[in-house]
């Protein structure tokens, strides 16, 4: 039928492709995590200005475009001294754009732990420190894994948008081939099926861990 | 013994203790009652330094809560306290919540954490729920999941704001019921409470605020029952 043209070469093409995708959402996920925590650690804790500023700071690459945010950053990285790949500046401008969305999501987790428990935890003797580690984090991160699930995989889908960066991931691999073979629909369907198969496992993981913690609360 | 020196506390404008002045001596019971609002809890609060408080002192065995040098990790070991809300850790079973602050402030081993928890849990009565989740028990057994897990720090003082308040009636008597085996072993203790015929059963004194002040104090048969205030008559008529 309709696949006579599509080769191997090309499957394996899509497939290179589907592993820039991958890496991508790797960096994002892991620096916009980070990032995300340490800031939405500061903005639970430490009210006051400098949290404002922050949360200030961080809507505002909430609310610009990703699309926009990334022809900026190649375009003034240069200009900055910077000489990066196109590679990094999409990897640091999807953490940071990642890192807005999970500061929101770990200070909502970290202020949804209600205080007469914290107060409980302190007047056993507990420090600060343990109160945050040993009672915070763990009844936080059950509150918060889902909304955190869904921006990593929203991420995995959001960085095909690289692909103006002159990016080769999944989606600009698809459409190479497409450019080559004239199949479009066929070739998008397996590119949505790699898609597919990349964001099953981890959202079956995620709800993995959802039940297996709902069985305690 | 607890000395509490004309303490005075505010929330911002609000001054919500006027000058309060008490001691608990070593075994003794002291029952606080009175309306709600009245600061009760608020003091209980500013006694293991979860509050801080605008003047006055308070000593803890002789050492100034609120001193900048105090080592309030340290203090708290000693002085359980209960909250009338059940605050179980919900992500550990009951073992693990009264294990946790014995092995993270005592720094005791596993085994020795274990044999001291599961030793208070058989004393409130919850031997047979170890392993099971706090969300699996009932409200009563929350409360006294909650003692146990404050006598596991082996405690001089336990501080107990209202721990039956929001209790199904039919559990408040189990609760009740560990309280008086506390001060039966010469446990001393601060309940503020709203059950007033426990009050007078257990406690050496009972204290009446009203307003932000201790408004009557003396021995149960006085303040409960024959009050000299008139403050005093109205709060134990519109809660008996
Ligand atoms: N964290 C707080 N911030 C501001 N006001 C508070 C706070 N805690 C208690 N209050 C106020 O202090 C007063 C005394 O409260 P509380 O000590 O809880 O009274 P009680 O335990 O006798 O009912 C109340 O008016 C209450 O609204
Ligand atoms: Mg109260």
């Amino acid at each position: 039928m309709f696949n006579a043209s599509i080769s191997p070469n090309d499957i394996l093409f899509m497939l290179r492709g589907a592993g820039v995708t991958l890496l991508l959402t790797f960096w994002a996920v892991l620096g916009g995590t980070l990032l995300g925590v340490a800031f939405g650690l500061l903005r639970a804790t430490a009210p006051g200005w400098p949290s404002y500023a922050l949360g200030t700071l961080l809507d505002v690459f909430r609310s610009v475009p990703l699309l926009i945010q990334l022809i900026l950053a190649t375009a003034f990285a240069p200009i900055a001294g910077l000489d990066w790949q196109p590679f990094t500046v999409a990897c640091l401008v999807l953490a940071v754009y990642a890192s807005a969305y999970c500061t929101e999501i770990v200070r909502g987790s970290i202020l949804a732990v209600p205080l007469s428990t914290r107060r409980a935890a302190r007047s056993l003797g507990l420090t600060w420190w343990d109160d945050l580690t040993v009672i915070v984090f763990p009844i936080a991160l059950r509150v918060g894994l889902p909304s955190w699930m869904n921006l990593a995989l929203g991420l995995m889908k959001d960085s095909a948008l690289v692909l103006w960066l002159g990016i080769i991931e999944l989606l600009r691999s698809s459409q190479i081939v497409v450019t080559r073979t004239q199949e479009p629909l066929l070739v998008l369907m397996i590119a949505g099926t790699i898609y597919f198969l990349i964001s099953f496992p981890i959202a079956r993981l995620g709800t993995w861990f959802e039940t297996r913690w709902q069985v305690h609360d | 013994m607890i000395e509490i020196e004309d303490v005075h506390k505010s929330f911002g404008l609000l001054e919500v203790i006027k000058g309060v002045t008490m001691n608990v001596a070593r075994g003794e019971v002291v029952s606080v009652i009175g309306g709600s609002g009245s600061g009760k809890s608020t003091l209980l609060m500013c006694v293991n330094g979860l509050e801080p408080i605008n003047s006055g002192r308070i000593l803890v065995d002789g050492t100034v809560v609120h001193a900048r040098e105090t080592d309030l990790n340290k203090l708290r070991t000693k002085i359980g306290i209960v909250f009338q809300q059940w605050n179980a850790f919900p992500h550990l079973t009951v073992l693990e919540n009264v294990m946790l602050a014995p092995r993270k402030v005592l720094g005791k081993s596993r085994q020795d954490a274990e044999a001291v928890a599961v030793e208070r849990l058989t004393h409130v009565g919850l031997a047979d729920k170890l392993k099971v989740y706090p969300s699996k028990l009932s409200g009563g057994q929350q409360q006294r999941m909650a003692i146990a897990r404050a006598l596991a720090m082996s405690p001089d003082y336990m501080l107990l704001d209202e721990v039956t308040s929001a209790l199904d009636p039919q559990l408040v008597g189990e609760v009740l019921d560990t309280l008086r085996l506390l001060s039966s072993e010469g446990m001393t203790m601060i309940v503020v409470t709203h059950e007033i015929r426990f009050a007078r059963d257990v406690s050496n004194r009972v204290a009446f605020f009203h307003q932000g002040r201790i408004h009557e104090i003396g021995p149960p048969e006085q303040v409960i029952g024959s009050p000299r205030q008139p403050e005093t008559m109205a709060f134990l008529k519109s809660v008996l």
